[in-house]
C-alpha cells in the first residue's frame, strides 16, 4: 500500500477518529439528528481537516516550535471562515441545521489532534491524505450515526419517509440520550469487529509498505514517528 | 452469579434469605396493585402485565445464554417486568410495552453489569424512555373505558377530585399507580415481612406533603394533600420503587437525605413542572444522586473519631 492509502485506511477504519480515538464528541453527538447533518458535518470538517494539514505541513519548518497552537488555530479558523460563507451561500439548508456548530469546527480537537500529532512533523502530501482519511472517517462515523438516528427517531433516512406511518417512531433518538445509545452501540460493535479478528489472528494488516522497524533501509523513514505502526499487528 | 457464596473463617451470620426470595416477596406484594389494576381496566391490562414480563425475562434469559451466566432465577427481571407494567397506561400498544422491558433489562441493567450494578431503577429508566419516545401512547389514559385525564392532571388544571375514587382506585392512571388501598396493602407484607421498611417512603411522603402543603397554592387543606398523595404513582413510587436495594442508599442517615430530596424534587415536578406527574423523574435523579449521598453519610467506623483519624 502506498502512503496515501495508507492514511486513508488509517483514518477511515483503523483510527477512525469518533469510534476509535473518541475525538470529536461534541459535534458526533449535537448535529446527528439526521443522515444529511451527519453527512453535511462530516464534509464540511474534512475539507477544513484536509486543507489546514496541508497548509501546516507545508508551514511546519517556519512555524516555532512554542507558538505552534495558536498559528495552527489561525490556519483553522482562516479556513473554517471561508467554509462557513461558502455554505451560506450555495448550501443555505445545511447552513441552518448545523448552526452555531460550524464555527465551532474551529475548536475541533480532531483537526488540532491531526495537526499536533501528524501535519506537523510530515511532509505536505501524506498529510493531505491524512486529512482526508481522518475526514472521510469522520464522515463515515456521523453519517452512520445520523441515519441509524434519523431512522429510529423519525422513521426516514435522508428525508424519505422509509418506515410506515403505522409504525411510530421512537422519539428519544431524535434528542440527546438517542445520540449516546447510537455512538455506544457503534462503538461496541467496532471493538467487537476488532476482538473476533484479533483472536482469529487476523489483526489489521500492518500498514504501510512493511514495516521491518529497520528505519536505515527504509524509504518511507523521512517524517515516519513510528507511532501509527501496531507494534503488535502481525 | 453463583449461588453459592461460600466464606469461611471469621463467625460471619449465615442468612438464609436469598435473592430470589426477596424478589417472590416484592411480587407477592405487588399482585394487590396488579389485581385490582386487571379489574379496574379490563383484561387488556392482564395482556400488558404478561407481554411486559415475557420481555424482561426472555430478555435476561437470552442475555445470560450468550454471556453464559444465567442469572433468569433471581427472579429479579420478574419484578422489573411488573413494576414496569404498573408503571405503564393500559393502552398502551402491546409492542412498546415489550421494547420498554428490552430497554429496562439490556440497555439499564445487564450492559451495566446485571443486578447490583444497575445505577438506575431498571423500570423506571424504561417507564421514562417510554415516555420521552411516545409522549402521546404513554400519557392517554382510560377509565371505564373512557379517556379521561388522571386525578392529578385534573388537580392542576384546578377542578375538583373525588377523594374516594382516588383512594379505592377508580380513577384514570397507569395500571398499578390507582389504588391506594391495594398498594398500601402489599406495602404492609414487604414491612411485616421485613423487606423494607419506612425510612425511606416515611421520609419521602412527609418532605412531599410539607412541600406541597407551602408551594401547592392551597396550604395544608387536607382535601388538596390527600388529592396529591393518592392521586398519582407517588404511593407506588415510594413503596416499591424508591426502596428498591440496588438504588437505593446503603447508609440509614443517607436513606432519609434520600427520601427528603425524592419528595422535594416529586413536588418541584408536579407544582412547577410543565407536566401533572414527576415522581419517576424525581427517584431516578435520586437514584443517580445515591454514591454522592453514601460518601456523605458514611458512618464513623468503630476505633475512629468523627472525621476519620484514629482515636
Amino acid at each position: 500500500m502506498n502512503k496515501a492509502g495508507e492514511r486513508i485506511y488509517n483514518g477511515l477504519i483503523k483510527e477512525n477518529p469518533t469510534l476509535v480515538l473518541m475525538l470529536g464528541m461534541c459535534p458526533t453527538l449535537a448535529v446527528t439528528t439526521s443522515a444529511i447533518n451527519g453527512l453535511g458535518m462530516g464534509l464540511t470538517t474534512m475539507v477544513v481537516l484536509a486543507l489546514s494539514n496541508l497548509i501546516i505541513s507545508l508551514l511546519r519548518k517556519v512555524i516555532p516550535g512554542r507558538v505552534r497552537i495558536p498559528a495552527f488555530i489561525v490556519i483553522i479558523a482562516s479556513f473554517v471562515t471561508a467554509v462557513q460563507l461558502l455554505l451560506e451561500a450555495y448550501i443555505p439548508f445545511l447552513n441552518k441545521s448545523l448552526g452555531v456548530y460550524i464555527p465551532l469546527i474551529v475548536v475541533n480537537c480532531i483537526i488540532l489532534g491531526r495537526a499536533e500529532s501528524y501535519a506537523y512533523s510530515n511532509p505536505a502530501i501524506p498529510s493531505l491524505f491524512d486529512g482526508i482519511g481522518m475526514g472521510l472517517g469522520f464522515t463515515f462515523a456521523l453519517t452512520c450515526i445520523g441515519a441509524l438516528r434519523e431512522l429510529l427517531g423519525a422513521g426516514q433516512l435522508f428525508g424519505f419517509g422509509v418506515l410506515p406511518a403505522s409504525v411510530e417512531p421512537i422519539r428519544i433518538f431524535g434528542q440527546a440520550p438517542g445520540a449516546f445509545f447510537v455512538l455506544a452501540a457503534l462503538v461496541a460493535l467496532q471493538n467487537r469487529v476488532k476482538n473476533v479478528r484479533k483472536q482469529k489472528g487476523k489483526d489489521y494488516e500492518k500498514i504501510g509498505s512493511g514495516c521491518t522497524e529497520d528505519c536505515m533501509n527504509c524509504k518511507n523513514a523521512d517524517g515516519c514517528t513510528k507511532r501509527f505502526y501496531d507494534e503488535n499487528a502481525k | 452469579m453463583s449461588e453459592l457464596f461460600k466464606v469461611s473463617s471469621n463467625p460471619h451470620i449465615r442468612s438464609k434469605v436469598a435473592t430470589n426470595g426477596l424478589m417472590l416477596a416484592v411480587v407477592t406484594a405487588l399482585m394487590p396493585a396488579a389485581g385490582f389494576g386487571i379489574y379496574n381496566f379490563g383484561p387488556r391490562a392482564l395482556a400488558v402485565i404478561v407481554v411486559t414480563m415475557a420481555s424482561t425475562v426472555l430478555t435476561e434469559y437470552f442475555f445470560g445464554l450468550l454471556t453464559k451466566k444465567l442469572t433468569v432465577t433471581d427472579l429479579s427481571a420478574v419484578v422489573t417486568g411488573l413494576l414496569l407494567a404498573l408503571n405503564l397506561p393500559v393502552s398502551i400498544p402491546l409492542w412498546m410495552a415489550a421494547l420498554g422491558g428490552v430497554f429496562a433489562i439490556l440497555v439499564v441493567k445487564m450492559l451495566f453489569g446485571g443486578l447490583g450494578q444497575n445505577f438506575m431503577n431498571p423500570a423506571l429508566a424504561a417507564r421514562c424512555f417510554l415516555l420521552i419516545s411516545f409522549p402521546t401512547a404513554m400519557t392517554s389514559f382510560q377509565c371505564d373505558a373512557y379517556t379521561g385525564a388522571t386525578p392529578l392532571a385534573a388537580l392542576k388544571a384546578g377542578e375538583s377530585v373525588n377523594l374516594l375514587d382516588c383512594v379505592i382506585g377508580r380513577t384514570a392512571g397507569t395500571i398499578g399507580e390507582t389504588s391506594v388501598i391495594a398498594i398500601v396493602i402489599g406495602a404492609c407484607l414487604l414491612i411485616l415481612l421485613g423487606v423494607i421498611d419506612l425510612r425511606i417512603p416515611g421520609s419521602y411522603i412527609v418532605s412531599f406533603v410539607l412541600f406541597a402543603g407551602i408551594f401547592g397554592g392551597y396550604g395544608f387543606e387536607p382535601r388538596y394533600l390527600a388529592a396529591q398523595l393518592s392521586g398519582g404513582g407517588l404511593m407506588l413510587g415510594a413503596f416499591f420503587m424508591a426502596t428498591d436495594y440496588v438504588t437505593r442508599p446503603i447508609t440509614i442517615k443517607g436513606q432519609y437525605v434520600f427520601g427528603i430530596f425524592l419528595g422535594v424534587m416529586t413536588g418541584i415536578f408536579r407544582i412547577f413542572g410543565p407536566g401533572a406527574e414527576g415522581v419517576s423523574y424525581a427517584i431516578i435523579l435520586g437514584n443517580l444522586l445515591v454514591p454522592l449521598i453514601e460518601k456523605y453519610t458514611k458512618p464513623t467506623a468503630f476505633g475512629y473519631q468523627r472525621g476519620g483519624s484514629k482515636r
